[in-house]
């Protein structure tokens, strides 16, 4: 038994788990179209490598990082998730907080689920670990757990002495990673084994997993062996958080502003590591994940393994939804966005589907009365009235003095807000708006230079142009003078000519006379 | 008597050598240009569009540098630059100047190539080199640098230039400010 650090706040909201957790994983079958957005990341868009009407097969990239190489890129691939034809790439309504839409490529399946050629890694442990690193980022795997991270960022091998698993899913609803667990443990721990590799040797690795979820726990900690351990943390939200599984298993604190790795540490999520298994154990790229499918809004809601690009109407379709559908969310219910409606694909960050029969209540919003509570339920053990405070004066320099960007989203104070205040909405305004101010500075700050540059070419021209005058001036002038002086000279000698020739013959004239 | 001498020694001494050393630091520790003008270009937008009457941004810092134009003329700036120039000048905060439209959003420059006669005007007319092309060759705006002064769209003798809107993607979009309080949502109970 390890010891255990417990963090500061936190909250133990209702889990809404049983409703999916007693379902095994079931795939989801084969759409008529899948509709893949070339940014399912955090990090730079892909972009498209086929054409309309080329032939695809499953597992085939088809969109790719810049240079077609993504081991030194924030960016991943994406691959066929089903043979057929390349129909569209155009813009399609994409999940998005802002509901807007986005470029995706759209094929039209065959039905035939025909893979391309696969060329697993088995023999792994025999290869370089950047080699593997690399493999794994052709692979297309990112984060998840639901941020999305591209993992082969994650998997540099910089002195990391301890990796860690996350099984904590800490968010009500989800279940998704709870039935990986258990359904699939070896594969875990064999992807978490790949993982050690990759690291270059990290000494320890540690699953961690919520003790709302025993059976997971018992199945994992089975299998488990070696210098992986499987330890229980408490069921809190957000444990899963990276710092706060980080702290309690650790004792250690991650430096503001800075990665887990600068303390030795990497955290991936329990199906990002499978995912990892199954790329180099079976040469299967990221095509599919699994997906909690749930809510009061479905009759039978459970966990589907989907594939990428399916539209979610697909799906819901065969949860047998209730008719009065109020609400579709996608992610957990703490940190995830509502969707205008049900047309939108499934991507790499879809890890939870909640539909609701029930109006979104807004609470009436009364003023800060600061008991405090949010500060006392805080995570990262931020002053949540103070950020709420300037945020909404928009005062964007004091906010951020208040450490705004170390806030990781969790809304636990707005949870527990008993004015039901939205402080989230303030703190996404208030970091959108300082992120697109820093851009707005770089771009004047070129345009300045710009028409500085501008500024000096105008007046370097002007002075070249006087110059140029100048020197044509006086040498025109000079050659006026001369010329002047020249013909004068012609006449003169002309004159003299006549002169002597009258002479000549005035005076031959005079001896003829 | 000497000692009103000495002490007329010993302060014009001391006043000579504080006279020195402040004459060395006025030389030693001079700060090039005018960090006033600095300090006010810094705030304003860059756009470069001439709106405040003013040939560029800088120019315009240095006159409000030297009290000769007010606060409120540079319509890009609008709201936010105004109170940050108040606030930095100590001076009174006001609204636009009323002759000036505000500029709500920023815009972009497109030339329509079909139309374009290569006549360069436009490029000349562009104060921070943003349009690409040659005479009798068809012209291009770079719209990366681009800052939306609106300068080239006038002097076009053939009206090919069309300020556009940017379009949002998920790339720009971002979170706005949680809407106000409605009057089924009150901030505060209605009395
Ligand atoms: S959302 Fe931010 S401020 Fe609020 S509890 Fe979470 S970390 Fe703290
Ligand atoms: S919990 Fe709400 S009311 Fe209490 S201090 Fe925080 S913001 Fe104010």
């Amino acid at each position: 038994m390890i010891q255990l650090w417990p963090f500061h706040g936190g909250i133990e909201p209702k889990s809404y788990k049983t409703l999916s957790n007693q379902v095994a994983i079931k795939k989801a079958g084969i759409p008529q179209f899948l509709t893949l957005p070339l940014l399912q990341h955090i990090g730079e868009p892909t972009k498209p490598v086929v054409n309309i009407a080329d032939k695809v097969l499953k597992g085939q990239i088809i969109a790719h990082c810049e240079n077609e190489d993504c081991s030194l890129s924030l960016s991943a691939p994406i691959h066929a998730s089903s043979s057929g034809t390349i129909v569209a790439i155009e813009s399609h309504a994409v999940p998005h907080p802002s509901g807007l839409n986005a470029p995706c490529i759209v094929i039209a399946t065959d039905g035939n689920d025909e893979w391309i050629e696969r060329f697993p890694l088995p023999n792994y442990t025999d290869i370089e670990p950047d080699i593997v690193r690399n493999y794994i980022a052709q692979a297309g795997i990112v984060g998840l757990g639901g941020a999305g991270f591209p993992s082969h960022v994650k998997l540099v091998h910089n002195n990391i002495d301890t990796l860690i698993i996350n099984g904590a899913e800490c968010e009500p609803y989800i279940t998704c990673d709870d039935r990986i667990m258990q359904e699939h443990p070896a594969d875990v721990i064999v992807g978490a084994q790949i993982l050690l590799h990759v690291l270059g040797g990290a000494k320890n690795c540690i699953i961690a997993v919520e003790n709302n979820k025993p059976q997971a726990y018992k199945t994992l900690s089975n299998l488990a062996q070696g210098n992986i351990a499987v330890v229980q943390v408490p069921t809190l939200y957000p444990m899963g958080g990276e710092r706060q599984l980080i702290y309690t298993l650790t004792g250690k604190e991650v430096g503001r502003g800075k990665l887990p790795a600068s303390i030795g540490i990497v955290v991936h999520n329990v199906e990002t590591t499978r995912a990892i298994y199954r790329a180099i154990y079976q040469g299967r790229p990221l095509i599919s994940r699994a997906v909690t499918v749930t809510g009061t809004g479905l009759e039978t809601p459970q966990n589907f393994e989907i594939l990428l690009g399916t539209p979610m109407e697909f799906i819901l379709k065969q949860c047998n939804p209730k008719s009065n559908l109020k609400r579709l969310i996608m992610g957990g219910p703490m940190m995830g966005f509502s969707l205008p409606n049900n047309k939108m694909p499934i991507v790499k960050t879809t890890n939870c589907l909640i539909l609701s029969d029930k109006e979104e209540v807004k609470p009436l919003q009364m003023p800060c009365i600061r008991c405090g509570a949010c500060a006392q339920a805080c995570p990262i053990n931020l002053l949540p009235q103070q950020l709420y405070w300037y945020a909404k004066a928009k005062d964007l320099k004091k906010i951020q003095e208040y450490h705004l960007f170390d806030c990781i989203d969790c809304g636990c104070c707005a949870y527990v807000c008993p004015s039901h205040i939205p402080l989230i909405s303030y703190y996404r305004y208030a970091k959108a708006e300082i992120r697109a101010n820093e851009q707005e500075s770089k771009k004047s700050e070129s345009a300045k230079h710009r028409h500085e540059f501008r500024t000096f070419r105008l007046e370097r021209i002007k002075a070249e142009k006087k110059a140029r005058l100048q020197k044509l001036k006086s040498k025109s002038n000079a050659s006026k003078e001369s010329a002047i002086k020249a013909a004068l000279e012609r006449v003169k000698a002309k004159k003299q000519a006549i002169i002597i020739q009258h002479l000549i013959d005035n005076s031959s004239d005079s001896h003829l006379q | 008597m000497t000692i009103a001498i000495l002490s007329i020694i010993v302060l014009g001494g001391l006043a000579l050598l504080f006279g020195l050393l402040l004459g060395y630091a006025s030389v030693r520790f001079k700060v090039e240009g005018n960090p006033v003008v600095d300090q006010i270009d810094a705030i304003l937008p860059q756009q470069q569009c001439g709106k405040c009457s003013y040939p560029g941004c800088r120019p315009y810092a240095h006159a409000i540098a030297n009290e000769e134009a007010d606060i409120n003329q540079c319509p890009p700036g609008g709201e936010m630059v105004i109170l940050a120039l108040a606030d930095l000048l100590d001076r009174e905060a006001k609204p636009l100047d009323m002759e000036l439209k505000p500029t709500n959003e920023v815009r972009l420059a497109v030339i329509d190539e079909a139309i374009c006669i290569g006549c360069t005007l436009c490029i000349q007319a562009c104060p921070v080199d943003a349009i690409l092309g040659a005479a009798k060759q068809m012209h291009t705006v770079i719209a990366q640098e681009c800052t939306g002064c609106e300068l080239c769209v006038k002097p076009c003798p053939v009206d090919c230039i069309a300020m556009i809107a940017i379009p949002l993607t998920i790339h720009n979009w971002k979170w706005a400010y949680p809407s106000p309080p409605t009057l089924q949502n009150p901030m505060e109970p209605l009395l």
